[in-house]
């Protein structure tokens, strides 16, 4: 386990997504929306084109908290705010500040962001320690 | 236009969902998981666990089946092509692995306007078959130009 002490920084996850990682992520989760999918598609609604899909950038989120804290059912709960638009081919980077630690809990402060853009901002995470 | 608040508390019928191995696997390599539980049968037993772990955010996956009809019931006047995910909340209990079969009811929790956009909050509650409660989500999705 990360070293979960108020104030501490958790380990940052730093992923790229490729070309074709929004066709895969619509397979496994079953979200086929086109505007993840379909370049033309996406560029007709006003997009800059595909963009990924907001629960694969909080499934990042996540797996920040669960490789801090060591195992999977050690994240409680998480909260997030999906904001502007994540894109293929770009890092995402995952960094997150443990806010406070009380009753056995570690409350956890996590944003995502992608060239300086937070995508996902204010995201709360609760770990047991 | 305001927004039609009426179907505010209703219920919608359960799904069930069966969770399976290659499933499990198939959604961790998506994610990038790296932790072999999730992707390998014999680390997952060697670490304790009954079968290859569920990453938490697979309840997307088993939840899927009951919060998609909530927002094509016409009774709530969505406007599905104006529509984004505005936030996400889950709350975790026992993990899912392979072999669990999923129950989700998904209700509407909340719907208001603010600002010209629409919020409607969706519920969903999610236990297994053994009657323990895996998840709770709870679904933001705003509509822009109500």
């Amino acid at each position: 386990m990360a070293n979960l002490e108020a104030g501490s920084k958790i380990p940052e996850v730093r992923v790229t997504p490729d070309k074709y990682l929004t066709a895969r992520y619509a397979g496994a989760s079953g979200d086929f929306n086109p505007i993840h999918i379909d370049e033309e598609f996406a560029r007709a609604v006003g997009l800059p084109g595909r963009i990924l899909h907001g629960l694969w950038t909080m499934a990042q989120v996540a797996r920040a908290q669960t490789e801090a804290a060591g195992a999977p059912e050690r994240l409680k709960r998480l909260k997030v705010q999906f904001r502007g638009m994540g894109l293929p081919e770009q890092e995402v980077v995952v960094s997150g500040t443990v806010r406070e630690v009380a009753d056995g809990r570690a409350i956890v402060d996590t944003v995502a962001e992608q060239s300086g853009n937070q995508i996902i901002r204010n995201a709360e995470a609760e770990l047991a320690l | 236009m305001p927004v039609n608040t009426k179907a505010i508390g209703k219920t919608y019928e359960p799904a069930l969902y069966a969770v399976g191995r290659e499933k499990i696997r198939e959604y961790a390599r998506a994610v990038g998981e790296t932790n072999p539980v999730h992707l390998d049968l014999d680390a997952a037993r060697a670490a304790g666990y009954a079968d290859v772990v569920a990453p938490p955010m697979f309840a997307v996956v088993y939840s899927a089946p009951a919060v998609g009809p909530p927002i094509f019931d016409p009774e709530l006047e969505l406007n599905f092509t104006m529509m984004v995910h505005g936030g996400q909340e889950f709350e975790w209990g026992p993990l899912v692995v392979a072999g669990d079969e999923i129950t989700t009811t998904a209700s509407v929790k909340d719907i208001s306007e603010r600002d010209g956009r629409g919020y409607y909050v969706f519920e969903s509650i999610s236990t297994n078959q053994r009657g323990e409660q895996v998840c709770r989500g709870t679904w933001t999705n705003i509509v822009r130009g109500v």
